[in-house]
């Protein structure tokens, strides 16, 4: 802030303000929404929501309409929605896209003082999600909603997330499986201790013998439900011919039981069995961490949760909120502003103007004229639309696209480079273990020989590496999280780390989807040209023109006679006595040899190119040096649904090796990267951003979702990435090359316990004693060294900036 | 020395104890959300009006 007097910010959003006509006592206010926010707080005495956070608000520039909820009167969806229901009380959850700091958490736990009908509300953080019981004779489902939407949190409800309602709970498995190896593991180790100093014969053999069976016990649980995950995971890379880490781990946790039990039962040690234990409770924790930062996020969203749950179908002049899957062929709908069209369908009143960004990448809105059709997917602008429905949700042209075989192949099991050295490790292991045998057997040593083999299976456990990955990945994840950048799963820190090609889309992944930049060249104009100029751009709806208008900003217009506008070409007309043209070159007429292609408004006044607007996209933050830096490693290709107007600023910034196309459609988008991958060989990663993409990001080998902030909609991809995060892509991806060093490193260093353990093992002669010093030693310089290590290349990354702060407002 | 297997079997006794209250905690959900509750504990109580 360089100066507080000129400088105002929205005392809900903290948006620039631009006039100072929406204030209420000293509080001023970017928009009225955010003002009708602040007056309902103020009303019901909720405004510690603003004591909490500076500005916590998020900006609401669009108003609901009256009726928009209405469908959730009706009993068919809000039955879909409540989740449980009684004489005197329904529960339901929503996901509300908005909470990210702590006044929202407050606010939504006292909403009950908005609505009188709410009995109770609980924010479940991480999910996004608030779960809410209210008295369903004093409110109703929409009512609660309406609640919501007007203190600012507009409920994502969706068609998906309906017919998902009973996946969304927790899995809590893993802590009941943590929490039964800690508990036994703890108890063996102390158990064990008897053992560990005992002289020998010390030990009353009665309580040696109470010791031992409660250890035996103990590790029981440890293994037949904690231990169950790896098991199964072996079994099933068996079953699929591939040997995956977890079966040396199995194996090696079946030979330590079964020797230990036999040591017990002959009476001729104690057994490794406070060793196993440790390990599984270890290797838990590892796979815990690495997988509670992705947990909550939906990366598998597809078309239906960005569609509306009910539409309002018009029949014998009554107008009925109808469940999306109901509306039929012929129907006819209306759509209002600011909403998305699910179906097919042909305009048959309003005037519509359609964003197709999402859909197909084009950045201007397109204008449709009564009895064209219009695609799903779309968005309307402005103002009420009648349409009647040529083909259903399910038939659609959007829809289609997930028919591609793409969509529903099952994930082929990709080799991890770990899983790759788990294998010789094992390898090697077994070679050794036999080795040792066959060399105590040739001495005649047999009981040697199976201590020896025995043993040696157990120290080699590659669990050392499945630690070392596991912590890795997991801090790597979570400081990814931190940045705003979340991966579906620990396997993509791998893949991002082998990419080496990256394709984009423009439209909403570099380029911002609202505002374009507007340049005027030519004469100078004067304060008359202005006027005219704006004046008769004000008669046009062409997005251009609105464009164009906006960048001259004259509020005083003169009247406009004789005028014409060629559906998208120009507008012509005569203002002040003045003949004016506005439009593309051939518009115009031969003469104008445009030097650079591009967006442009040429004007013509009284016979004369006077000049040029020049409409061009407007990159997102950071974007222009982050494809500069990745020019250099990586080679690059950008692939849009748009028209090439953008294509020499592209080219530009691209350099002349990229490959830049246009006009594509979603599925040559997605030809397109199985054709790098298969003609040349090359691990591709697609970024971005709408239903166009989905296809692309699907086949490619780590498709990357840039989303904007506060837009709850995510194509299914690999991983997510917060828009204002996007000019860090390249750090990330460094990083996550960094983070496989640092598990083979870490490896490396606890490998170093392993052959000292082999020393003894092979020898015959490795006591529980050593086994129970060496393995928590091995994992905890595991857990230090992998937690120092990735916190160390963060910051050489410089992408730590955001610790200590869980709860990080936005911007 | 029977009076360290009594101690044995007491001790376990209340670990397991320990062990069951985890369980329950973690069925009645207590650590499905780590950040909220984080949070809530700051927020003041203002008196009741109602």
């Amino acid at each position: 802030m360089r100066n507080a007097n000129t400088i105002l910010s929205c005392y809900h959003c903290g948006n620039q303000v631009p006039d100072q006509s929406i204030a209420i006592a000293d509080k001023h206010f970017c928009c009225t929404g955010c003002k009708t926010v602040y007056e309902i707080l103020n009303d019901y005495h909720l405004c510690t929501y603003y004591d909490l956070n500076e500005k916590p608000g998020l900006a609401q520039n669009k108003v609901s309409r009256k009726e928009k909820y209405a469908f959730l009167d009706n009993a068919d969806i809000e039955k879909k929605l409540i989740h449980f229901s009684n004489q005197h009380q329904s529960h339901v959850t929503f996901y509300l896209p908005q909470i990210h700091c702590s006044s929202c958490l407050w606010l939504l736990e006292n909403i009950h003082k908005v609505n009188d009908g709410i009995i109770t509300s609980r924010v479940n953080f991480p999910k996004k999600e608030v779960f809410i019981v209210f008295d369903h004779q004093a409110t109703s489902l929409r009512k609660v909603v309406e609640t919501l939407d007007g203190i600012g949190y507009e409920p994502h409800l969706s068609l998906n997330e309906i017919s998902s309602k009973a996946g969304s709970k927790t899995d809590r498995t893993r802590w009941y499986k943590i929490g039964v190896a800690g508990f036994c593991f703890s108890n063996i180790m102390m158990m064990s201790f008897a053992d560990y100093f005992a002289v020998s014969n010390t030990v009353d053999p009665k309580v040696a013998f109470l010791l031992q069976t409660i250890i035996v016990l103990l590790s029981l649980p440890v293994l037949f439900y904690s231990a169950t995950e790896f098991f199964v995971s072996a079994w099933n890379g068996l079953k699929n011919k591939y040997l995956n880490i977890d079966l040396p781990v199995a194996l090696a946790l079946a030979i330590t039981f079964l020797r230990s039990l036999f040591e017990i039962f002959s009476g001729s040690g104690s057994g490794y069995l406070d060793s196993m234990s440790g390990i599984v409770f270890f290797m838990l924790i590892g796979r815990w961490l690495q997988a509670r930062t992705y947990q909550t996020i939906a990366f598998d969203r597809d078309y239906k949760s960005f569609f509306p749950i009910a539409l309002n179908v018009v029949k014998d002049d009554r107008i009925t909120p109808t469940e999306i899957s109901k509306v039929k062929e012929n129907d006819l709908i209306q759509i209002y502003s600011n909403e998305i069209i699910p179906v097919d369908a042909i305009l048959s009143k309003g005037n519509a103007k359609i964003d197709y960004s999402f859909v197909s990448g084009e950045s201007l809105p397109v204008q449709v004229n009564i009895g064209e059709i219009i695609y799903a997917g779309g968005k309307q602008l402005e103002g009420l639309l009648e349409l009647i429905v040529v083909k259903e949700v399910s038939q659609s042209y959007l829809t289609n696209l997930w028919n591609n075989p793409v969509f529903t192949k099952k994930e082929p099991i990709k080799k991890s480079t770990y899983d790759t050295i788990g294998k010789y490790f094992t390898y090697v292991v077994l070679a050794l273990g036999f080795g040792a045998g066959l060399y105590w057997y040739g001495r005649g040593e047999v009981t040697l020989m199976w201590n020896a083999i025995t043993t040696v299976l157990i120290v080699a456990c590659p669990c050392a590496l499945l630690l070392s990955e596991n912590y890795t990945n997991g801090n790597i994840l979570r400081i990814f999280g931190l940045n705003k950048f979340y991966l579906r799963s620990p396997e993509m820190i791998e893949r991002l780390s082998k990419i080496n090609h990256i394709v984009l889309d423009k439209t909403g992944t570099i380029t911002q989807t609202n505002g374009a930049n507007v340049r005027y060249t030519g004469k100078v104009l004067s304060k008359e040209f202005r006027r005219i100029i704006a004046s008769l751009l004000n008669q046009s709806s062409h997005p251009a023109s609105k464009l164009a208008a906006g960048f001259l900003n004259e509020k005083k217009l003169s009247k406009v006679v004789h005028y014409k506008e060629i559906e998208g070409q120009g507008i012509e007309g005569w203002v002040e006595e003045h003949h004016i043209k506005l439009g593309s070159p051939a518009f115009i007429g031969g003469a104008y040899h445009p030097e650079k292609p591009g967006t442009k408004v040429v004007v013509f006044i009284d016979g004369e190119i006077v000049g040029e607007f020049i409409i061009s996209n407007k990159y997102r933050f950071g974007v222009t040096k982050l494809i500069q830096s990745l020019k250099k490693k990586y080679s690059l290709s950008l692939i849009s649904g748009d028209n090439d107007t953008e294509l020499q600023n592209i080219e530009d910034l691209l350099g002349k090796d990229s490959e830049v196309l246009f006009n594509q459609s979603p599925q040559e988008k997605l030809e397109y990267i199985s054709q790098l991958q298969r003609k040349h060989d090359r691990q591709v990663m697609m970024i971005g951003d709408g239903l166009n993409d989905a296809g692309a990001l699907k086949q490619s080998n780590l498709g990357i979702a840039v989303v904007d902030a506060g837009n709850n909609f995510t194509p299914s991809s690999d991983g997510i990435i917060e828009a204002s995060k996007l000019s860090q892509l390249d750090a990330f991806i460094q990083y996550a090359i960094t983070g496989k060093k640092i598990v083979l490193f870490t490896f490396a260093i606890s490998a170093i316990y392993n052959v000292i353990g082999l020393y003894f093992a092979i020898q015959g002669i490795l006591s529980p004693v050593i086994a129970a010093i060496l393995m928590p030693c091995s994992s905890i310089t595991i857990i230090l060294l992998t937690y120092g290590l990735t916190e160390w290349a963060a910051e050489r990354h410089g992408i730590k900036e955001l610790h200590n702060q869980p709860f990080p407002n936005p911007d | 020395m029977s009076v360290l297997i009594i101690l044995l079997i007491v001790s376990i006794c209340i670990s397991g104890g320990f062990l069951v209250a985890f369980l329950w905690s973690v069925k009645d959900g207590q650590f499905d959300d780590d950040q909220s509750p984080a949070q809530r504990i700051l927020f003041d109580q203002k008196t009741n009006k109602k």
